[in-house]
């Protein structure tokens, strides 16, 4: 009989990618198999060392030095969109994240370290790392894609195919790009309640978000301030960290996520309110990537942030009076339901506004395949599981998508307009907003 | 350097990507819930079609290596480990839900289709497939089919046997049998006989089941108790009196802690036990019968009786049943779920025993039971590391269930042989009995290449 599984009293050497992780996080799962139905590429490709469980055991195998990490082993690791639906599924309280995120972090910086003769990554260094990240040079680069757009082209280029002739991530990069809306001016330093007072926040602009999505900001801040909320938003905050802590570089995430902490001042208000769930989730866990002298406050910086559906439930929402008779259907972001599990929250502000039909997306707890940057560099895999969503969507007989998180919106976007169907895709805040201000949808 | 042949002839039949067979990859199939033992097969094959299943088998026939089905890998008695090597054979991609009739109530579905995923496209429908395994959140309806699964429900609408209509299996020399899903006048009943063969006739590859309607009305209450021995005799009581409830489940003290953990739900920490009860049926007479089992379960000495007055508090409460077993993780990294059964008389007993016995094997022992069944599920906690401990858990299983057999029960009511418990039959079964279940295996697969090693000892 096999029982002894790998020897731990040799912990992993310096080299091992699972060095950085915690053992006794590995022990919790108890192979029980439960994950597997609701783990998105295990559901589509049906192979244990695709799904939840097989992924623990490969690590698990690296980790107690059975295995070297093979380049299939790692094909397998690499596939998984670190969604956490595993997280939700599993009674047994296994931190998947825990587990997979430091060992992608570690085999990326072994990597770097021994310089394999490895190709130039151009886009991870140069899109991942140096603009991604940037609100204001992400701007730059787009504006001759806005203004193509506005002056028409765009739509001509996608007629005729043009777009198609992108290369690679790139490409998919700009089909990615929803058709332009008006965006708002800058975001002011500061704007106050309207009414009694109830709260004082700190909001996040974030990097992408700010630039794809300022007019759901300005959304927000509105539906913030109609709750009687005083909201700073203070100069200095960037970017959080997620793209480069996902794409495995622990440093530069760190930098961003200390940049953050400088930024708000924590004593001045009562939760820092986060709009997208990617930046929510990577925020709330600032305390536990990394072990410096920062440790504890960024830990009190984590405990501050709140969702924003989270932190208007919690408040008490005030309930907007325009009717928008619309049929629509909520999905939940993977980072918003299972990283925060903030599910109820969302559905119980929606539930609020007057006329509006909420309708249960079937398998909502199942990835889209956006998962921050994981459409550009899985492509196939992505554009699988956006077709299992929008069928699932189209279900609902909806013709409205809600998703509180720029790549859900993103992702779900493009494949409607790929369908060209009649389904508009907004953040749950966009509609409170025209709730609130008596407008319908156009 | 060359492909081995037979891997070779698997990418030729099924297609490369049909066929993992790196050994790094391989690890992953070594077990299934049952981590005992471990063994690696040579080949795991994905087919997509039942010509796929076909190819497959004769593949396997061809380079005479076994052949073992398994779907998604969430059997308790090592049903799929590939104890002899051989190909796995993965259901997982045959995962559609071919046609949903409501007015025929009959659902026809692929094998690798998930229980859930049937329960989810019936929500709202009014109808229902009824069998809910504890695991429905990932098993198969393959894999239920082949262990006969059962579930909390088991107790008024039966196993899963009760709810097949139909079977399409690839047999061992590559033949297709289809039973059902009409009829047959009674003859020899090939379905029964599918169900729970733990993948040793056959491999499933669809199967058609009954619909029935759902209940309307549910009344869901929790009773807590002092002690286990109140708790058991309870349930006698209720059954005595002439209610059979949709569903009657016990958790004891040690399984709370988990579930309390897990879910926080608001068990009281001071119970010995409670039982989760459902009532169904036409409204009319259902809140009599309600207040009938409230009242049952205070004169039995239940401290604190509490009932779900809504549905999503009904739905609260079960979920912490149904994840339950999984909770245990946060007991332990290891653990070991027995399946014994009782006369149902015979549970204070046998509860007590198990208490018994953990103190004798200084073996931790928690406890869920379908109560009203008298299957009772102790959950050996161990190390996997601890060699002591993993033996001492696995005495004071053997003695467990060895009680069961004493008490004139048995020592599976749904989670199967395997491996796992193979050491049983010959005392639960007569050797004739034994030889019959032989001739009838040898019958379907004379070469024994179907799941060797598994259900019936050699
Ligand atoms: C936490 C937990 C709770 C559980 N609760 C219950 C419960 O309440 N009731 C219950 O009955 N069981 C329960 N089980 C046991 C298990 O989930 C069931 O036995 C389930 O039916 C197995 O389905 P599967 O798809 O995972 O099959 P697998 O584990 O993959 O296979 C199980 C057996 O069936 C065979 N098999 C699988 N698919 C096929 C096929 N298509 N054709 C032929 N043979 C096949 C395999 O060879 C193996 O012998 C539980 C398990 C866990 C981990
Ligand atoms: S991660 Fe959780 S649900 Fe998945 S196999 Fe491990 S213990 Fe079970
Ligand atoms: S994080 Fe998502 S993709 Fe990765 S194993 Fe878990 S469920 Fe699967």
């Amino acid at each position: 009989m096999d029982t002894t599984r790998g020897d731990i009293s040799n912990p992993p050497a310096d080299h091992n990618p699972a060095r950085n992780v915690d053992h006794h996080l590995f022990l919790e799962c108890v192979h029980c198999g439960l994950c597997t139905a609701t783990c998105p590429t295990f559901t589509e490709l049906g192979d244990e060392n695709d799904g939840p469980r097989g992924r623990i055991q490969l690590m698990r195998m690296v980790a107690e030095n059975q295995s070297p990490l093979t380049d299939r082993m790692r094909r397998h690791l690499e596939l998984c969109l670190d969604c956490r639906a595993c997280e939700t599924a599993c009674p047994s309280g296994v931190e998947y994240g825990r587990l997979i995120e430091p060992f992608r972090v570690a085999v990326h910086e072994t990597e770097q370290q021994a310089k394999v003769e490895q190709q130039f990554d151009w886009f991870r260094e140069i899109v991942l790392y140096r603009l991604f990240p940037y609100a204001e040079r992400l701007r730059a680069v787009l504006a001759p894609v806005r203004m193509a757009q506005r002056l028409g082209l765009w739509a001509a280029a996608e007629r005729i195919g043009l777009l198609r002739l992108a290369p690679g991530r790139m490409g998919r990069m700009v089909r990615l790009l929803p058709p332009p809306v008006r965006q708002g001016p800058r975001l002011p330093r500061f704007l106050p309640a309207v009414g009694r007072k109830r709260a004082v926040v700190g909001f996040f602009v974030g990097c992408v978000a700010d630039v794809m999505f300022r007019h759901t900001h300005w959304a927000t801040l509105r539906v913030l301030q109609q709750n009687g909320c005083d909201v700073f938003i203070p100069e200095g905050q960037g970017c959080c960290g997620a793209v480069h802590l996902h794409a495995g570089s622990s440093r530069k995430a760190r930098e961003m996520a200390d940049a953050n902490l400088v930024a708000f001042e924590l004593d001045r208000c009562d939760a820092i309110v986060v709009n997208h769930a990617g930046c929510g989730a990577m925020m709330k866990e600032y305390g536990v990537h990394w072990h410096d002298g920062l440790q504890p406050h960024r830990e009190k910086f984590a405990a501050k942030v709140m969702d924003v559906h989270e932190f208007l439930d919690d408040l008490g929402l005030l309930c907007p009076p325009g009717r928008i008779e619309e049929v629509a259907t909520y999905h939940d972001a993977c980072h918003l339901g299972h990283a925060q599990e903030v599910t109820e929250a969302p559905r119980n502000l929606l539930g609020t506004i007057p006329g509006l039909t909420l309708r249960d997306l079937p398998e909502t707890e199942i990835c889209c395949g956006s998962a921050g940057t994981y459409n550009l560099n899985e492509a196939a895999m992505a554009d699988r599981l956006a077709q299992r969503k929008l069928d699932n969507i189209v279900a609902t007989g909806a013709n409205l998508v809600l998703a509180a998180n720029a790549g859900c919106l993103l992702q779900i976007g493009r494949e409607v307009r790929r369908r060209k169907l009649p389904l508009r895709v907004m953040h749950p805040m966009d509609l409170l907003d025209l709730s609130y201000r008596g407008e319908c949808l156009v | 350097m060359a492909l081995p042949p037979l891997i070779a002839d698997l990418r030729r039949r099924l297609g490369p990507k049909n066929v993992v067979h790196a050994p790094s990859e391989l690890a992953v199939y070594d077990c299934d819930a049952f981590t005992v033992d471990r063994h690696r097969p040579d080949a795991v094959v994905f087919p997509h079609s039942t010509a796929q299943v076909v190819a497959a088998v004769e593949t396997c026939s061809k380079h005479e290596v076994p052949i073992i089905s398994r779907g998604s890998g969430t059997g308790l008695a090592g049903g799929c480990t590939p104890t002899k090597g051989g190909v796995v054979v993965m259901l997982t991609r045959m995962n559609h839900i071919l046609e949903l009739s409501l007015p025929d109530r009959l659902a026809v579905v692929e094998a690798g289709v998930p229980n859930i995923q049937l329960a989810r496209h019936l929500a709202g429908t009014g109808y229902q497939y009824a069998p809910d395994p504890s695991s429905q959140g990932a098993s198969t309806l393959g894999g239920n089919v082949a262990t006969n699964a059962g579930g909390p429900h088991t107790l008024k609408d039966g196993v899963t046997v009760h709810h097949v209509l139909g079977i399409e299996a690839v047999l061992a020399d590559g033949s297709i049998l289809q039973v059902g899903p009409v009829e047959d006048p009674a003859v020899l009943d090939l379905q029964a006989v599918l169900c729970g063969s733990e993948g040793t006739l056959g491999i499933i590859t669809k199967v058609w089941l009954r619909l029935t309607r759902a209940a309307e009305n549910h009344r869901a209450l929790r009773a807590a108790f002092t002690s286990v021995d109140d708790a058991t005799a309870t349930v006698s009581r209720i059954i005595a009196a002439g209610i059979i409830p949709a569903a009657m489940e016990l958790m004891d003290r040690g399984i709370l802690g988990a579930v309390e953990e897990a879910f926080h739900f608001g068990f009281p920490p001071d119970a010995g036990a409670i039982l989760i009860i459902e009532l169904d049926g036409p409204a009319v007479g259902l809140e009599e019968k309600q207040r009938q089992m409230v009242e049952l379960c205070r004169s039995n000495g239940a401290c604190e009786v509490l009932e779900a007055q809504t549905a999503k508090e009904r739905e609260t409460l079960w979920k912490c049943r149904k994840l339950s077993v999984g909770a245990v993780g946060r007991l332990s990294n290891s653990y070991m779920i027995q399946d014994g059964v009782v006369p149902r008389t015979r549970l204070p007993h046998i509860l007590r025993r198990i208490a018994e016995i953990a103190r004798h094997h200084q073996v931790r022992i928690v406890n869920v039971a379908h109560a009203g069944d008298g299957n009772v599920h102790p959950i050996l906690l161990f190390d996997e590391r601890d060699r002591d401990e993993v033996r001492r858990a696995l005495a004071a299983g053997r003695e467990l269930l060895d009680e069961c057999i004493a008490c004139g029960g048995s020592v599976t009511a749904e989670h199967g042989i395997g491996i796992e418990k193979i050491e049983f039959m010959e005392r639960l079964f007569a050797p004739a009995d034994l030889r019959a279940m032989r001739r009838l295996r040898e019958a379907f697969d004379p070469h024994g290449r179907m799941n060797p090693g598994k259900l019936l000892p050699a």
